[in-house]
């Protein structure tokens, strides 16, 4: 009996790498993306092949335990696609996930619950993220159920515990509650406890704060900075509001089409946009200013391509003011840092060898 | 969980809801009192009823709370035997050697109606070993008139039923035996004369051990809470018994379907692609299959247990409508941000459909149910008029089979066949407003209309 005990408590310790092991594998990034492409298949007749639909297309970005960043892009950018094969709801087409050193496509059963409980979501429509028929001290009790936390003693004590990080206070007051007694900031605060509960290192943000009230986004958006801050977090923020991101992000990617446009520090994208749709998409951000009302803005004309059949070479070329005949829409450009360092763009304007003229 | 009991305490600002549940607890009152005071095996015996079970009723007599309706009484079946402990019994003895003795009876009873029996029969029970002994029996009416009825050498169980007589017919005036014992004399047309009547049994036994017992019966017109049938059993326990079966069959039967049927739609909206289109053939399929023929033939060629059909009933229901409603709730569904949040926190898919698909369509769904409960219980009634009912289970829908095979409507036994109905009626009318009421409840949006 008390070696099948042992016997047991050995496989486990064998089969779960112990937190500790993957924190000392040192300072590299706590998730790396390289080559990214998700593309879904789209069939005729149910069966016969019709082409992909290329959402994300070619991303690779590392992002650094601790570290923020965020997406920014327009409605069908693929910052979505992106997000959610990250939480591992997408399978990639081609392209790596490596989150901790580990390829998440290779993880079994077993390592994609350890993984998913390292990565919390937090999702933009509070309470449609929030189950209806569940109370607050359910909701959040579910991720701790689903991945093995079984004494409901601990699981009452880490509720009680979340809930007044993400200063839902008192906790007692709210436990029973349904999420439709809750106000909307006081959903997202619930979505992000949820989020939090299994302690992830990573946390993905799909618009958190585009739901909610204008009063309430500072809060949220500052409750998130603290809690980036203190769990030592490293947050993805996804978002197409470029007036939200500097609240707690250290570097901005620009999507367009399925494609990282431009990677930059926050301040170097604000002050030095060198994309073309990363200024128009500059200028499209209104500031809460009168005189904004009789400025009619610059926006570049055409919608989004389509992603099915996304335009050749560099896929803002339709619609680019300052495109290059006869390169831009032949040639895909890879990524030159024409500025400072480690402000990439991909962008044949900023190719030292190309005849600008 | 509390949400949902405080939805059931809203059932009180509707009367229509209130007066549903009454009923219905009524009913399930009187199911379980029938199963205990009437166990299922004592209720199946009297219910298959060998002739001597039910020999002291009457045929199609109707139930006794229509006097309660009429100016004049219709008699009641009146049972008066040579055991009872008022009954003197004298012996003479005719011949001491010869072991001859006379066992007198006189069986007096208070006949109180204008109107007259259906029938009257004396049941003898003789002892004897070799000689069996000779019986004379006579009438006396109030008005002191003694009427010979017979004489003849009885068998161990003789049955002598007055009906058949054809000497006592002459004898009362070439009237009906069973009428010309009761009529006022010189009426036409005849009418019954109450009082106290009186029959004198006297049987001459031949030895020592010998005995002779009787019993009178006369069959009244109106017996029993439910009235009897043609093979004179009384319809009250078909109706007693009819109810833990009609509402037990009625309850799995819609429970079963509805929760399997919810079940396989939501794993065909979340697993999608094959099983979501082999799923959606099925039931395609299975709603142009005729289900009446269906379970005839089950009836026919296979068995008619009432398990039986609720077990096809059920396979059969499993892939009905329904699926199609729940599959586009499902779907909608489907795409909230809590299933993808529950995704991404690594919930497996059978933790989904039925942590997080399911309990969102439970309240769609129990007042539907409710509903659904009484189409079950007509249903098993229709199979039963039509022939298909469990052989040995008494039902209400067999009390109408009885009653149409032997035209209860065309000879007036309008009782035979309102009975069931009515109770038919009063169930599928309360779960309809419990269930109506319920849908108002859960699904607040028809409040308005």
């Amino acid at each position: 009996m008390a070696d099948d005990v042992i016997e047991a408590l050995e496989k486990k310790e064998n089969q779960e790498p112990s937190e500790s092991e993957w924190k000392e594998t040192g300072n590299g990034p706590i998730l790396s993306i390289g080559n990214l492409r998700v593309w879904f298949e789209l069939k005729k007749w149910g069966f016969a092949h019709a082409g992909y639909v290329r959402a994300v297309d070619d991303v690779s970005f590392d992002l650094e335990a601790g570290g923020a960043l965020a997406i920014v892009g327009e409605s069908g950018s693929g910052k979505t696609s992106l997000m959610k094969t990250i939480l591992g709801l997408y399978e990639p087409h081609e392209g790596k996930i490596v989150f901790e050193d580990r390829d998440i496509s290779r993880f079994n059963k077993k390592e994609l619950d350890w993984y998913r409980s390292k990565v919390g979501f937090i999702q933009q429509d509070p309470y449609g993220a929030l189950p209806p028929f569940m109370t607050v001290k359910t909701i959040l009790e579910e991720p701790m159920k689903i991945n093995d936390v079984k004494d409901p003693k601990e699981r009452e004590e880490r509720v009680l515990k979340v809930m007044e990080e993400v200063r839902l206070s008192p906790p007692q007051e709210y436990l029973e509650k349904f999420p439709h007694m809750l106000s909307g900031g006081q959903q997202q605060r619930v979505v992000i406890g949820r989020a939090m509960i299994m302690e992830p290192d990573l946390i993905v943000a799909d618009e958190p704060v585009s739901m909610l009230d204008a009063s309430v986004r500072v809060e949220i958006l500052k409750l998130l900075e603290s809690l980036q801050k203190s769990h030592n977090l490293a947050v993805i923020y996804i978002t197409h509001d470029l007036s939200t991101v500097r609240y707690f992000s250290d570097r901005i990617f620009v999507m367009y089409a399925g494609e990282l446009v431009e990677k930059a520090e926050v301040e170097q994208i604000l002050h030095n946009a060198l994309h073309p749709y990363t200024k128009a998409l500059l200028k499209g951000t209104s500031e809460p200013d009168a005189r904004n009302a009789d400025i009619i803005k610059e926006i570049p004309p055409g919608e989004p391509p389509s992603l099915v059949n996304p335009p050749s070479g560099c896929r803002f070329h339709p619609r680019c003011p300052k495109k290059i005949d006869g390169l831009c829409e032949i040639k895909v450009p890879p990524e030159f840092e024409p500025a400072e360092s480690g402000h990439l763009t991909a962008c044949w304007l900023y190719d030292n060898d190309v005849d600008k003229t | 969980m509390k949400k949902f009991i405080r939805s059931l305490k809203e059932i009180v600002q509707y009367p229509a809801a209130m007066i549903g549940s009454i009923v219905i607890v009524f009913l399930i009152i009187l199911s379980v009192v029938t199963v205990i005071v009437l166990p299922r095996q004592e209720a199946i015996r009297l219910w298959r009823g060998g002739d001597d079970t039910w020999q002291t009723s009457p045929k199609n007599a109707k139930p006794i709370w229509l006097n309660w309706f009429r100016r004049e009484d219709l008699p009641k079946t009146i049972v008066v035997s040579t055991e009872d402990e008022n009954v003197q019994r004298k012996v003479e003895i005719v011949d001491e050697e010869k072991s001859l003795k006379d066992i007198k009876y006189e069986l007096t009873f208070d006949y109180p109606y204008q109107k007259f029996p259906q029938e009257i029969s004396i049941f003898f029970d003789n002892k004897f070993e070799n000689k069996s002994p000779y019986i004379s029996a006579t009438w006396i009416t109030p008005d002191g008139r003694e009427i010979k009825l017979t004489d003849f050498t009885a068998d161990e169980n003789h049955v002598y039923r007055f009906g058949l007589d054809s000497k006592l017919s002459r004898r009362v005036g070439g009237l009906d035996p069973h009428i010309g014992v009761f009529a006022k004399p010189d009426t036409d047309p005849p009418v019954a004369l109450p009082g106290e009547y009186t029959l004198q049994i006297t049987g001459l036994v031949f030895e020592e051990n010998a005995d002779v017992d009787a019993e009178l019966v006369v069959y009244g017109q109106v017996h029993g809470l439910g009235g009897t049938d043609h093979r004179r059993r009384g319809i009250i326990i078909a109706l007693l018994w009819g109810t833990p079966i009609a509402l037990s069959f009625g309850l799995l039967a819609a429970l079963g379907t509805t929760i399997t049927t919810m079940i396989i739609a939501a794993f065909g909206v979340w697993y999608g692609g094959w099983v979501d289109e082999l799923i959606q053939r099925i039931t395609e399929i299975r709603l142009i299959l005729p289900v009446l023929p269906i379970l005839i033939m089950v009836g026919t060629f296979y068995s008619r247990s009432i398990w039986t059909m609720l077990g096809v009933l059920i396979l059969l229901n499993i892939f009905g409508s329904s699926i199609k409603t729940y599959r586009a709730v499902f779907l909608q569904e489907k795409e909230a941000g809590y299933i993808e949040a529950a995704q991404a926190y690594g919930a497996s898919n059978i933790r989904i459909i039925f942590r997080y698909l399911i309990p969102r369509i439970i309240p769609l769904m129990i007042p539907s149910l409710v509903v659904l409960i009484p189409s079950f219980v007509f249903l098993e009634a229709s199979l039963a008029v039509l022939g298909l009912g469990d052989p040995t289970l008494p039902t209400w829908g067999k009390v109408m089979f009885d009653a149409q095979d032997n035209g209860a409507l065309i000879e007036g036994n309008y009782y035979w066949i309102l009975e069931p109905a009515f109770l038919l009626m009063f169930t599928g009318f309360a779960f309809a407003m419990v269930g109506f009421s319920l849908d108002r409840i859960f699904n607040p949006k028809l409040r308005g209309m």
